[in-house]
């Protein structure tokens, strides 16, 4: 029997079907092999917890469809607009929605942070449902953005890396700076490490993207962890007048420099009390 | 006790004098080491003409001590941290205690920086007393210059010491520069960077002078060893011979001072050298010292270790040099985007104007402005009484102007911390900055000048009417107003001291004249009328005569109140009388 | 009285008697009135402890500044409202500056409750020489003249003027190497050039990681390098990044207008331009994805990278170079070549004629 199959396919090596049989074939094996290998930047369309999904499509009727569409397909013309979704991951929606941002009160150049009302449970739910509409970055681990451990090597990379990537906008403190017309990069004092990580990760409204095969996540903690010990140590040489830069310590140099001994030099000149 | 000089040779020996006086202990204990000195270098002849000379005492004659004391402080600590600073650029790998720039490459100027900031006790005070002590040091020079200017001691014979003034404040500046330049860090390596292009596109010289500056391409190896020079030697050699002639002037000069009763141009009122300005300047020297490291103990300036060491590819939002180079980078980022690309050649206007010609246009104006006034008032003679600011409405005026410019020139450099702190269109803010830096001074011109012509006025007031007493009267009629109360002697004095400086009609007796020079002195008036026209005229014996036998006059009819001097009956001058 | 000053020296004024000049007479230096503390014992008294209490703390101080310095450890901080700071700074600082402070103001109350506070006069003199000095001088000097031959010899001195001002080249020449001369040939070989080439790999700045265009999602921007900067060190390094710094920005082709000269030049939407900004040379990464602009922090020239890098705000005036990228056989992405056109700030000898598509 071997010997017939054999004898079976190599019989008709010159069918005229055979190299359009065979190119299908290798298309097949090729496009096997890379979903295998290639890593997964995005999480496929989601399936997940059918009822989470659910949920979300109705939290998502009520507070995001009237700017992002019924189905998320975004609204580009009119006074209302909002960018669609299909694609941006739950991952973004986690940012948008947790830190207040989404929904956006009014519409404007950029959504500022607000007082976030929807729970956690919400919050997945939304995620989820969001994340159906296209691939897209999933809510990452904290094993991805959790900072502990970094040693002295890693933070000073962390630096650079930082220096390089984020203080062009967010200024060498993390304190924030100007965009054109209105918009501005927030400061980045004080935040959760899993919004940082989603922020670089999502690029949410002006920032851009940095995606995990590019910035890598260990290149990502590390940006968090300097960021953590930059805010965790003292400002060394006193008070931090703002962390501004020259504009502030000009500012107070002739306020408190200048201002301080001009009130001692009215002291030493001044004429003081007579007898009379 | 007479002792004989102890010479080789009696009969050239020259008898010592005795003093006449009972010395104390402190004098006894000097009096031999002085006679040593003396018998070598006559000290006592050096120093006879200083010992009791007059300085006039007010505290804004004492914004010049703040710039010359802030200055030695600057010298003292950078002594200290030249001690440990290496200025070179060399790339060595960071070993020191700050963990998180730990194993980064980085120059030597950085890393020693980073090690007088943690790991030399005291290092990191030092280097913040001295940053505040140069931001303080060109502020006080800003300061002193504007009291100069509003005050009119600039006039004759003190030019040269106006321009003495004006080539340190340039010169201080450059120094500011320089010095924060020196430890290579992002934030003044970036500025560093913007000097690179801003000579490069100098018109016609430019890349020549780039190169020379940084012996080649930017950034290069010799960029901070050179500042460096510049900064430790060239720069405090020329600023202390200025300081030298400087003071040496007002010396000679005799310090101005304020009108006032018994002062006059011929004479100097004040307190004596020795002791009291010499512990009222010597003590505020010390509390000059100390603030400047009360603030480096207290308030954190230049913290280079979180800039990061300097990277051409790194830069952070919210880039600005210090203070005093505001003006010049609000010039820069306000100036629309001209080039003119002729040929095979780049004249790259957007830079070059704003760059240099506005450093120009500061330095120049403050140069040339006391020549210009002298021309226009036709004064040559000398000045020693200083001006009250409202008495020159439009030198006044012209000096807010000028302050206005500066100020908004600042904001434009500051554009973006304006935009985030405001929460307003960085775009918008330089699109309308562009607009104010012109229309602002004009503005602030004609406020300036109506508010010291409103000053002038009620100074004519309280001359001709008195001061108001506080003491409300009520007429029979049922009006109500307020007492006045003649002014003092001195100070009526003191409201009529200044000079009434005419403005000319145009010239009409031309016979003798050449065509140019007939030009030239029309020209003249015309810039005389606008400076003096408005100029409120004093009033003259004759109307404050007048006034008063008024004011006696209507007491008499049983004075009916209407804000008219009621002559009281003889009250003892008020102890605060002026 | 107020007859002082009449000295009749030039540049001083007579005050009492002129009507014009001066409406109201000049009363004379005010009445000396004492101060409380020369009347009143027990105010001196208290003025004298008070300068004392200030010289008095100052040793204290000054010995607690050298306790500070060798007591306190360099990593100790305190947490006191606002002020998070390192200790022994701090420490430093308030010691010694407490002790200037209060030298100087003891000094300073010392002489005003307690020095005499009478005021002195003194005259001034012109500041022009006096009569007989000009006379002198000008006399001695044509004695001076004179006596040098000067003017009998006139050609020594147009010579010596000569050799004055000729003595001074050397000086100055002397000063030509400040830096290699940027003659049309040294300028090709330094700022025209960087050391971009073909096939030169496009890494991340500071890992140096090649990159993949699959691996970049719309929106994204990447802070890039040549890979053979890595081969550099020090000053070559620094010189070299300063021209080549590159950023890739992935964006929506239909969302931006690429020239059709600039077809080749990208990857799907994938376009890498110069980090330097034209203006005077600040690195730029302010990017907005979804606007395209990218602004530079340093004075606020924007540029639109969906639209052939031109100026679209600021005082730039040339567009951002753009640097023509491929992949190569392993599927990184590379230049094809060197820029086009130097990257970075203008200068005069620049032909800025072809910066545009």
């Amino acid at each position: 029997m071997r010997g017939i199959r054999v004898r079976l396919l190599s019989s008709r090596r010159r069918h005229p079907a055979a190299k359009a049989l065979l190119l299908v074939f290798g298309l097949f094996m090729m496009g096997a092999l890379y979903s295998v290998i290639a890593p997964p930047s995005q999480v496929s369309a989601d399936t997940g917890n059918s009822q989470q999904i659910q949920e979300g499509k109705a939290l998502f009727a009520v507070g995001c469809a009237s700017c992002h569409g019924l189905n998320g397909e975004g609204q580009t013309s009119g006074t209302i607009q909002g960018p669609p979704l299909a694609g941006v991951g739950a991952a973004a929606v986690d940012f948008q929605v947790s830190t207040g941002r989404m929904p956006m009160a009014k519409p404007g150049e950029q959504a500022p942070v607000k007082p976030n009302r929807y729970t956690e449970e919400e919050i997945a739910a939304l995620a989820a449902y969001v994340a159906t509409l296209g691939p897209g970055p999933a809510i990452p681990e904290p094993a991805e953005y959790d900072p502990a451990n970094l040693s002295a090597e890693d933070l000073a990379r962390g630096g650079e890396l930082f220096r390089t990537n984020c203080s062009a906008c967010h200024n060498f403190e993390g304190a924030g700076g100007a965009l054109p017309n209105g918009k501005y990069a927030p400061p980045l004092i004080g935040l959760d490490h899993k919004r940082i990580y989603q922020a670089m990760l999502t690029g949410p409204q002006q920032m851009p993207v940095f995606s995990d095969e590019v910035l890598t996540p260990e290149d990502k903690r590390a940006i968090i962890g300097y960021l953590d010990s930059l805010h965790e140590q003292p400002t060394n040489g006193g008070l931090a007048l703002g962390g501004l830069g020259p504009v502030s310590e000009g500012l107070w140099a002739w306020i408190i420099g200048l201002g301080g001994l001009i009130c001692f030099a009215i002291w030493i000149a001044a004429k003081g009390a007579k007898a009379k | 006790m007479a002792e004989p000089a102890a010479t080789v040779n009696d009969e050239t020996a020259v008898q010592a004098q005795t003093p006449k006086k009972e010395l104390g202990p402190v004098f006894k204990l000097a009096s031999g080491p002085t006679k040593w000195l003396d018998d070598r270098i006559g000290v006592a002849g050096l120093g006879r003409p200083f010992l009791r000379k007059v300085f006039p005492d007010h505290w804004s004659f004492l914004l010049g001590e703040i710039a010359l004391y802030s200055f030695i402080v600057l010298i003292l600590s950078g002594i200290f941290l030249t001690i440990w600073f290496k200025p070179s650029m060399a790339e060595i790998e960071y070993e020191g205690s700050y963990e998180l720039l730990r194993g980064l490459q980085m120059s030597e100027a950085y890393a020693s920086t980073l090690d007088l900031s943690f790991d030399i006790r005291g290092g990191l005070l030092l280097r913040q007393m001295h940053h505040w002590a140069a931001a303080v040091f060109v502020a006080a020079m800003l300061t002193h210059s504007l009291r100069i200017f509003f005050t009119g001691a600039f006039r004759k014979p003190r030019e040269i010491n106006w321009l003495i003034g004006v080539a340190m404040l340039a010169l201080g500046v450059v120094e500011g520069f320089a010095g924060y330049s020196l430890p290579d860090d992002l934030l003044s390596g970036t500025g560093l960077r913007f000097v690179d292009g801003l000579i490069r596109a100098i018109p016609v010289i430019g890349t020549w002078a780039e190169f020379f500056t940084f012996a080649g391409e930017f950034p290069g190896e010799l960029i901070i060893p050179r500042l460096y020079m510049v900064h430790i030697l060239l720069v405090p050699a020329l600023l202390l011979g200025l300081i030298a002639a400087h003071l040496a002037l007002v010396v000679y000069h005799k310090h101005t001072q304020y009108p006032g009763p018994g002062r006059v141009q011929g004479n100097v009122v004040g307190y004596p050298v020795f002791p009291v300005y010499a512990a009222k300047a010597g003590g505020f020297f010390l509390i000059v010292f100390g603030v400047l490291t009360l603030m480096g103990a207290t308030m954190q300036i230049n913290p280079v270790w979180v800039f990061g060491p300097y990277n051409p590819a790194e830069i952070t939002a919210g880039s600005q040099p210090d203070w005093y180079m505001g003006f010049v980078e609000g010039g820069i980022r306000l100036m629309p985007n001209w080039e003119w690309h002729i040929g095979s050649t780049t004249w790259s206007w957007n830079v070059a104007i704003p760059g240099l010609g506005l450093m120009g246009l500061f330095f120049g104006l403050m140069a040339i402005y006391p020549f210009v006034e002298a021309w226009v008032t036709g004064d040559k003679r000398e000045h020693h009484v200083l001006d009250r600011p409202r008495n020159a409405p439009t030198r006044t005026a012209f000096g807010v102007a000028a302050i206005t410019g500066y100020a908004l020139l600042m904001l434009g450099g500051g554009n973006d911390l304006v935009a985030t702190q405001f929460h307003v269109s960085l775009n918008s803010v330089t699109r309308v900055l562009r607009v104010a830096v012109f229309v602002g001074p004009v503005i602030a011109f004609l406020v300036a000048k109506r508010i010291c012509i409103g000053l002038q006025r009620s100074d004519r007031d309280r001359m001709l009417h008195g001061a108001e007493a506080g003491v409300i009267d009520r007429a029979p009629s049922g009006k109500y107003s307020e007492r006045h109360r003649p002014i003092s002697e001195g100070e009526a004095f003191m409201l009529t001291q200044h000079e009434d400086i005419p403005a000319l009609l145009p010239a009409t007796d031309t016979d003798g004249f050449s065509v140019k020079e007939i030009k030239r002195e029309q020209r003249r008036r015309k810039a005389t009328r606008f400076y003096f026209i408005d100029t409120l005229r004093r009033p003259t014996r004759a109307e404050i005569e007048e006034a008063a036998h008024h004011h006696m006059h209507a007491m008499a009819i049983e004075g009916d109140g209407e804000h008219h001097a009621i002559e009281p009956e003889p009250v003892e001058e008020h102890p605060l009388a002026k | 009285m107020s007859d002082d000053t009449s000295h009749g020296q030039p540049g001083t004024e007579v005050a009492t008697v002129d009507e014009e000049r001066y409406p109201v007479p000049d009363p004379g230096l005010e009445e000396h009135l004492p101060r409380l503390t020369d009347v009143d014992k027990n105010a001196a008294d208290r003025a004298t402890r008070q300068v004392a209490t200030f010289f008095g703390l100052v040793p204290i101080l000054s010995i607690g500044f050298v306790v500070v310095y060798f007591a306190v450890p360099g990593e100790a901080w305190v947490d006191f409202g606002p002020l998070r700071a390192n200790s022994r700074n701090l420490l430093l600082g308030l010691t010694f500056g407490l002790a200037l402070l209060f030298l100087g103001m003891g000094a300073v109350q010392w002489a005003r409750k307690l020095m005499d506070d009478e005021e002195m006069i003194d005259y001034r003199h012109s500041a022009a020489s006096s009569d007989d000095d000009k006379n002198y001088m000008l006399t001695e000097l044509d004695k001076v003249v004179d006596e040098s031959k000067i003017t009998r010899r006139k050609i020594i001195g147009r010579t010596l003027l000569a050799a004055l001002a000729t003595i001074l080249l050397p000086m100055i020449v002397g000063l030509a190497d400040l830096g290699p001369w940027p003659t049309k040939k040294k300028r090709a070989e330094t700022i025209e050039r960087t050391i971009w080439a073909p096939g030169v790999r496009v890494v991340q700045d500071v890992t140096f990681a090649p990159i993949k265009p699959e691996d970049i999602e719309i929106g994204q921007l990447i802070n890039a390098e040549p890979a053979n900067l890595q081969e550099l060190h020090g000053s070559e390094f620094q010189i070299e990044k300063a021209k080549a710094a590159v950023i890739v920005v992935r964006m929506d082709p239909n969302t931006i207008t690429i020239p059709p000269s600039r077809e080749g030049w990208q990857i799907g939407g994938i376009l890498c331009y110069s980090k330097i900004c034209t203006h005077v040379g600040c690195p730029i990464s302010l990017w907005e994805q979804q606007t395209h602009h990218l602004l530079c922090p340093c004075h606020q020239s924007t540029f639109d990278l969906g639209d052939a890098g031109k100026v679209v705000f600021g005082p730039a005036n040339r567009p951002l170079p753009q640097l023509p990228i491929t992949t190569d056989a392993e599927g990184y992405i590379v230049a094809q070549r060197d820029f086009l056109v130097p990257p970075g700030p203008s200068y005069f000898e620049r032909d800025s004629r072809h910066d545009s598509p």
